[in-house]
């Protein structure tokens, strides 16, 4: 079916909401791939911070006066958009932070602290970014517990009967990500969370990629804990959401101390402020909230149906183009993706291919993404990766193409 | 030849390239061609990781000159290690350790060794002029 059967979707008009889609690159329009990475910013994000900074900046919850309260209302309105885009039964339980990584390090120190010890483990995944490992790490190396990891296949799928086999009583918690910024796996988080449940184990899941191509919806899920970042769902950089259901964030010590997070301050003790502040302490990213509450405004009005039909077409062109070029290798072929194409071409370094298409105004990523044990895995140095969003077309699928042939014939 | 000859020279050499295609084209050749490093020198001693590629250096001495030999896993990687060695290899100790590698922006390619980059090329030129410093002192 032609996208242009999605009802209202219109990717040319889309673009024009993009003021850096109209700019170029070493002298060409630009054909932006990598919003894996971080996606472009609609106009109307861009104006909503402007405005406030102009207009309506105060500190949060702290004047008695106007403009401050006028802050706090556009702050907290940000958050009940944020809840409401998640679906999450409250607001409290959608902490500020500054980006997925932000969120899972909150869970995995204060989890860490209170949860782990000797002997527990914590089981994440072959395909996790460097920021669903590391903070685990560095937790586990903290309490003396250990690190599990769930394999993944050829197809760069989850072995699940790996995963239902390391799942013993020893797992405190299951940390995962939704969709694989890699390969662009979707994974089953759903059957994983209902099997972690029914041995008590909570999840987190990590919803960087998941987030700027599907509607999460945090009850459907039963999901403990979920992080994203703003940046990557047409937000601003410096603002993301980790969403806990409350009763985890209750059990949970405060991860920093300072403002904000009080209730009252002695020097002999503190008690510590209410759900959501304990976990905001200082003074939050006021205009990155505001810009992200745009962003989730905007992305619904653009509608999920539409961007995931739209993304899914350009996906499997862009496959269907690749595929002519002599000796090239997709890594990662689940059968449930997201619009992510990593790939190889034989005797060609990601690197110099990905030189040659910055030369031709295509912008992909190259090297390891991230994700260094899942190159190990593979054994390769690394991919090129082109990362597709709802606002790129045909033209740059084809520009892609083409410059990858081109770069092939220079570099082979 | 001096350093800074051998700087000219290239940047000569390139002024006839009329556009960044000719100009890879060349460097790509390069980076295809040359034979830059004994296999024996390409192990994780003279490993120098970047993020995007890597790069293997190994710094000898010839009588009272270093002589580099490098190589990359990336073949333009390897192409612009070939003009940095040209330009700093059997050079006096002292002169590497002080050269000033200007021809690298005068042709264009100064990105590549751009610290965000992360290719190697730059932590390879800084390993290089540190060779040249001990060597110096050395003797
Ligand atoms: C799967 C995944 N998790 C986590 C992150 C980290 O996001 P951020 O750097 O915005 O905190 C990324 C970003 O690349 C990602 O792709």
């Amino acid at each position: 079916m032609p996208v242009t059967a999605q009802k209202g979707f219109d990717v040319e008009k889309l673009r024009s909401d993009f003021p850096l889609l109209q700019t170029s690159m070493n002298g060409k329009p630009i054909a932006f791939l990598d919003s894996a990475a971080s996606s472009q910013k609609p106009a109307r994000v861009i104006e909503a911070m402007d405005t406030y900074y102009r207009e309506k900046h105060a500190n949060v919850h702290r004047g008695v006066y106007q403009l401050s309260q006028e802050a706090t209302t556009a702050y907290e309105n940000a958050r009940e958009l944020v809840r409401d885009f998640i679906n999450a039964p409250s607001a409290r339980e959608v902490i500020f932070v500054r980006g997925c990584t932000e969120g899972i390090n909150l869970v995995a120190s204060s989890f860490g602290r209170r949860f782990l010890d000797e002997g527990s483990e914590v089981l994440i995944s072959a395909m996790e970014h460097h920021s669903n490992i590391v903070p685990w790490q560095m937790a586990c190396e903290d309490r003396g517990a250990k690190l599990k990891v769930i394999p993944v296949n050829d197809a760069g799928e989850l072995q699940m009967d790996e995963f239902e086999r390391l799942l013993t009583d020893k797992v405190k918690i299951v940390a995962l990500t939704h969709v694989s910024n890699t390969l662009g796996t979707i994974n089953p988080v759903r059957e994983i969370i209902e099997k972690a449940h029914a041995k008590n184990i909570p999840v987190l899941i990590d919803g960087a990629q998941a987030v700027p191509h599907m509607q999460v919806d945090v009850q459907e899920l039963d999901v403990d804990f979920y992080a994203f970042s703003g940046h990557k769902v047409y937000g601003p950089t410096g603002i993301g959401v980790l969403y806990g259901k409350e009763e985890w964030l209750n059990a949970l010590p405060p991860y920093q101390g300072g403002g904000e997070m009080i209730e009252t301050v002695t020097f002999e003790k503190t008690t510590y402020n209410e759900l959501p502040h304990k976990f905001e302490a200082g003074t939050p990213d006021i205009a990155g909230a505001i810009g992200l509450g745009a962003a989730i405004e905007y992305v619904r009005s653009v509608g999920y149906e539409g961007i995931h039909a739209h993304e899914m077409e350009l996906l499997h062109y862009a496959a269907r183009q690749l595929q002519e070029v002599e000796g090239i290798r997709f890594i990662g072929t689940a059968r449930e993706k997201a619009s992510v194409i990593s790939f190889l071409v034989e005797g060609i370094h990601p690197y110099d291919l990905g030189t040659i298409l910055d030369k031709l105004g295509v912008a992909v990523r190259t090297g390891h993404h991230c994700t260094q044990p899942l190159m190990e895995r593979y054994c390769i140095p690394g991919t090129v990766r082109a990362s597709l969003a709802f606002y790129n077309n045909k033209t740059d699928i084809d520009r892609l193409v083409e410059g990858v042939k081109r770069a092939v014939a220079m570099l082979r | 030849m001096t350093i800074n000859e051998i700087q000219d020279e290239i940047i000569d050499e390139f002024s006839l390239f009329s556009d960044w295609m000719e100009k890879y084209e060349y460097i790509i050749d390069l980076g295809k061609h040359l034979p830059l490093i004994d296999e024996q020198y390409k192990d994780e001693e003279h490993l120098i990781k970047g993020c995007q590629s890597q790069v293997w250096l190994h710094a000898g001495l010839n009588g009272d000159k270093v002589a580099f030999t490098a190589d990359s896993d990336a073949v333009i990687t390897k192409g612009i290690i070939a003009l940095l060695v040209r330009v700093l290899s059997n050079q006096p100790a002292e002169e590497v350790a002080r050269a000033d590698l200007y021809f690298i922006d005068r042709i264009g390619l100064k990105e590549h060794l751009s610290p965000t980059r992360s290719n190697g090329l730059l932590s390879m030129v800084k390993q290089m002029k540190l060779y040249g410093v001990a060597l110096h002192a050395k003797n």
